[in-house]
């Protein structure tokens, strides 16, 4: 029997990017995954943990564990939120007896394909130059690719991922791994600063002929898709779940 | 006085701080790891260029005096000091100075290095305190003249060379003293060198 | 005092101006990329100089009163110093004894924090800084906007126009080669006529008296060798244990600063010249405090090298002056509320949290985790602004409850297609003011899932 997995959809990809889970869902069932989406599931409690309101993320987290507990494992199209998850809930969880597993079994969407469930290619076609955006909490907390601040050997599985892709041309950056200046309230409270950053991140992809502009994180790419249309430049913005499921 | 080190030894001394220990630098896991070059003078030569800095290889001090007097700031240089024996055509009488002051126009000073590192390009040299010290950092134009023997690989190696038991100065030289203050354009010759020759030396001198 | 946001945004309104200072910086950080990747052992150096200096902080008691013991016995004068005002008095003091009317001084982010300048000038003491680029912020009665590049935010034309006015060098120009030669021989006179030499200190080392002063124009060793009197000001984390540990902090501080393998000048200082006289200040200033929090003990490990701000792209766009502290950048974040948390309560926002500071950091200071701390802490001490606050009160209400979430998410959807543009973007819209707000769709995937996804 396969492994039952709890879909964890982040809020604004339920509210405002449901195309995002829809796919990540065909994704995992395709590959064969026993998928349930529980419905009390609100959020993480990011916002408010990385803003300091900590008193307000203790009962999110404790909400998330008992309605996520019980699957053999939690995935999830948003490395930001996993690192939540996995790394920030020590504080409001760290002596539950559950927590340790929680953190052990939650996955990050593409982690959780080329991991658990062993897929090392991707059929189909997506003739486009793309350009792959690597996410902070992806690529720092998570270690999900190599970073180019740190010594040793490159990796990154979802990038291997899109590369096996028939048609895919993963573009090549001045700054490969840069922040786009999203960070959550950060792009409200720091607007002129968050506005910048994403500017420049997209003016990069730009040079380098990016055509769609991919990440693991939808609110990195909610961010740089506000200032693409703001600005009409040719530059269409899907998560990498959306792209896979292009695929099939 | 006395009442403020009391005090923040005692401030400090008022934290708990959890204990922790120190790294032995010589455990061979570590030091098997520290980075190895095929040849020591090729990659200092090579770094000391990188760092605008010249390395010259030379089999002798006779041939120091030679290839001296090949370098265009030598030749213009007016005043020259020399603390190695018969290196160079020093005119300034080291021993007559006593205030380091007095050295102020001297162009090219050419002095002792005790060893280079092949990593980083540096070259340590050590100074009893006297007048001299000010040489290193008050000449236009500096050549230092290094046993061709004494070249260590890396700063590991070079600490182990190194010991403080008594007052003492010493300092790693790396290249001619440069700034990039300015929009980060890198100038040579910000207050000290303007150019740094490092002659390895093979036979004794 | 304007908050981090308000003057970031004032720099970041000229364009072209906030775009350069971010390339002059990443530039460096790319020199840093380059040198770091040459050295295998890189992540294993890093490794070893935490623990050395989680060692020190854990240890410091014991190790400073044995640096004291050591060098004095090398015949150095260490005096302490509890903060800024006893630092600046100890050093005053030691000037007038030996009735010193000129000083140069080099690098020292210390003196920077105590405001020693002001302090000695207003003793009628001239005090010049010989740093290239902190002589040129000094020229402007500015403090440095970087702690290793003094000058970073200033353009070439402006430097020329200002040694153009001080120096009397030619009008218009402004190439740095000719900029740093009138410097030079401007500052050759002040070192030859300065009667003592202040220095910063960059390693103290307990096991042998001794320290360390690493430059790269040589002003630290001009200022020392050519006078009777040094003064080196540090504080008190800058210890390390023994003399084979600078093996380690050599090899990674110069890496990480500039992208150079060593500065040029790395200079070891063990006791007094035989005719001079040599003194250490050791200074607290609240650095004690800081080593018995578990959650910021690891900011002492900091050895300056200023990579956390090369890599911040936010320190990047915004200068080092828009944080309004000593210290700037990351780990001026930490240090600034650390010192004072009111003034300084907007910095540790000043963050996207991307981490690339904690991955350069050569000590491995965990400083993007000790930003999202201090928000913690800066809402526990009710320094949050009520719009946050009430924000996440709110916003944490609703999450705890799904049937209001889903509610809301409804409403929105049912709402906002409809509403005209100015209604989205106005003044009150920060998101909207240079980004489109996302499309609403039809159906939230919650809707999406209950009418098409059949459980098996």
């Amino acid at each position: 029997m396969a492994p039952q997995v709890g879909l964890f959809i982040p809020c604004y990809i339920d509210q405002l990017y449901p195309q995002v889970g829809i796919a990540s869902l065909k994704i995992l069932e395709h590959f064969g995954a026993d998928v349930e989406y529980p419905e009390s599931q609100t959020c993480c409690g990011q916002p408010m943990a990385n803003t300091g309101c900590t008193n307000e993320v203790g009962p999110l987290a404790l909400r998330f564990l008992e309605i996520f507990k019980s699957y053999d494992a939690v995935v999830c199209p948003s490395g930001s939120c996993v690192s939540m998850v996995k790394h920030h809930y020590d504080e409001y969880l760290g002596d539950h007896p559950d927590y340790k597993r929680l953190k052990e079994k939650t996955f990050e969407f593409c982690e959780y394909l080329t991991g658990p469930m062993g897929i090392k290619k991707l059929d189909g076609q997506f003739p486009h130059k793309v350009g792959l955006h690597q996410s902070c909490h992806g690529l720092r907390e998570l270690r999900l690719a190599s970073s180019s601040e740190v010594v040793g050997e490159p990796f990154g599985n979802a990038r291997e991922l899109l590369e096996s892709i028939e048609g895919v041309e993963i573009t090549t950056l001045q700054r490969p791994d840069e922040c786009c200046g999203f960070g959550g309230t950060f792009a409200v409270a720091e607007e002129a600063v968050s506005c910048m950053m994403g500017e420049d991140r997209v003016y990069d992809h730009e040079q380098a002929g990016t055509e769609v502009l991919t990440a693991l994180d939808m609110s990195c790419l909610m961010h740089m898709d506000g200032i693409i249309r703001r600005q009409k430049k040719p530059i269409r913005v899907m998560h990498i779940a959306e792209i896979f499921a292009e695929c099939l | 006085m006395t009442a403020s080190k009391d005090h923040i030894l005692s401030q400090l001394r008022k934290q708990s701080v959890p204990a922790s220990e120190l790294p032995d630098l010589q455990q061979a896991e570590l030091t098997q790891q520290w980075i190895t070059y095929p040849d020591l003078s090729e990659q200092f030569t090579e770094l000391l260029a990188s760092i605008k800095g010249l390395c010259l290889r030379v089999k002798n001090v006779e041939e120091v005096n030679q290839r001296l007097a090949e370098l265009p700031v030598y030749q213009e240089s007016k005043q020259i000091c020399s603390l190695i024996p018969n290196c160079g055509q020093p005119n300034v009488n080291v021993n007559e100075i006593t205030d380091p002051h007095d050295f102020n126009d001297v162009d090219f000073a050419i002095l002792p290095g005790e060893f280079c590192v092949a990593e980083n390009g540096a070259t340590w040299i050590s100074n009893d305190g006297g007048p001299t010290r000010t040489l290193y950092f008050l000449a236009q134009h500096i050549a230092l003249i290094v046993p061709a023997s004494e070249v260590v690989p890396h700063m590991h190696a070079a600490y182990e060379r190194l010991t403080f038991e008594n007052p003492s100065f010493g300092t790693f030289m790396a290249g001619p003293s440069k700034t990039a203050d300015i929009e980060q354009s890198l100038v040579i010759g910000a207050h000290g060198a303007r150019s740094l020759t490092v002659f390895l030396v093979d036979d004794a001198f | 005092m304007p908050s981090h946001p308000k003057l970031a945004e004032a720099f970041v309104k000229d364009k072209e101006r906030a775009k350069w200072h971010d390339q002059s910086l990443w530039f460096v950080r790319s020199k840093r990329d380059k040198a770091v990747h040459q050295l295998p052992e890189w992540e294993l150096l890093r490794e070893q100089a935490s623990k050395i200096k989680s060692y020190v902080i854990s240890h410091l008691p014991d190790l400073l009163e044995q640096f004291e013991k050591n060098a004095t016995a090398k015949g150095v004068h260490v005096h302490w110093a509890r903060d800024a005002k006893e630092h600046n008095e100890i050093v005053h003091s030691i000037l007038e004894k030996h009735q010193v009317k000129r000083v140069v001084k080099s690098k020292s982010m210390l003196t920077e924090e105590c405001h020693l300048n002001p302090y000695l000038e207003r003793h009628g003491i001239e005090i010049v800084d010989t740093d290239l680029g902190e002589w040129i912020v000094q020229l402007q009665d500015k403090p440095p906007s970087h702690i290793v590049m003094p000058a970073i935010h200033i353009k070439k034309e402006e430097i020329g126009e200002l040694f153009h006015e001080k120096l009397g060098t030619e009008k218009g120009a402004s190439d740095p080669q000719y900029l740093t030669e009138s410097a030079r021989q401007h500052l050759r006179r002040k070192f030859i006529e300065a009667d003592a030499g202040i220095t910063g200190v960059n390693f103290a080392i307990a096991d042998t008296g001794g320290f360390v002063v690493c430059t790269n124009e040589g002003n630290a060793d001009l200022g020392t060798s050519l006078n009777k009197l040094h003064i080196a000001c540090m504080g008190i984390e800058k210890l390390i244990p023994r003399a084979d540990d600078l093996g380690v902090f050599l090899r990674l501080l110069a890496r990480s600063a500039t992208g150079q393998p060593i500065t040029t000048y790395s200079s070891h200082f063990h006791g007094p010249k035989p005719d001079g006289e040599m003194h250490i200040v050791l200074l607290d200033n609240g650095r004690s405090e800081i080593s018995g929090s578990d959650e910021f003990r690891r900011s002492l490990n900091c050895i300056r090298c200023g990579a956390c701000m090369n890599t911040c792209p936010v320190y990047r766009r915004s200068g080092g002056y828009s944080y309004s502290n000593t210290i700037p950048g990351p780990i001026g974040s930490i240090l600034g509320p650390a010192h004072d948390t009111k003034k300084h309560s907007s910095l540790p926002f000043a963050c996207s949290l991307c981490a690339s500071c904690t991955d350069v950091c050569p000590v491995k200071i965990d400083l993007h985790h000790q930003l999202l701390t201090w928000r913690k802490e800066i809402r526990l001490k009710g320094l949050l602004p009520f719009s946050k606050r009430l924000s996440m009160k709110m916003m944490g209400w609703m999450m705890q409850a799904p049937r209001l979430y889903q509610f809301a998410g409804t409403c929105a959807r049912w709402v906002v297609p409809y509403l005209p543009r100015f209604l989205l973007y106005n003044r009150f819209n920060a998101w909207g003011k240079q980004r489109e707000l996302p499309d609403i769709p039809k159906q939230s995937f919650r809707e999406w899932m209950k009418k098409n996804h059949d459980r098996k």
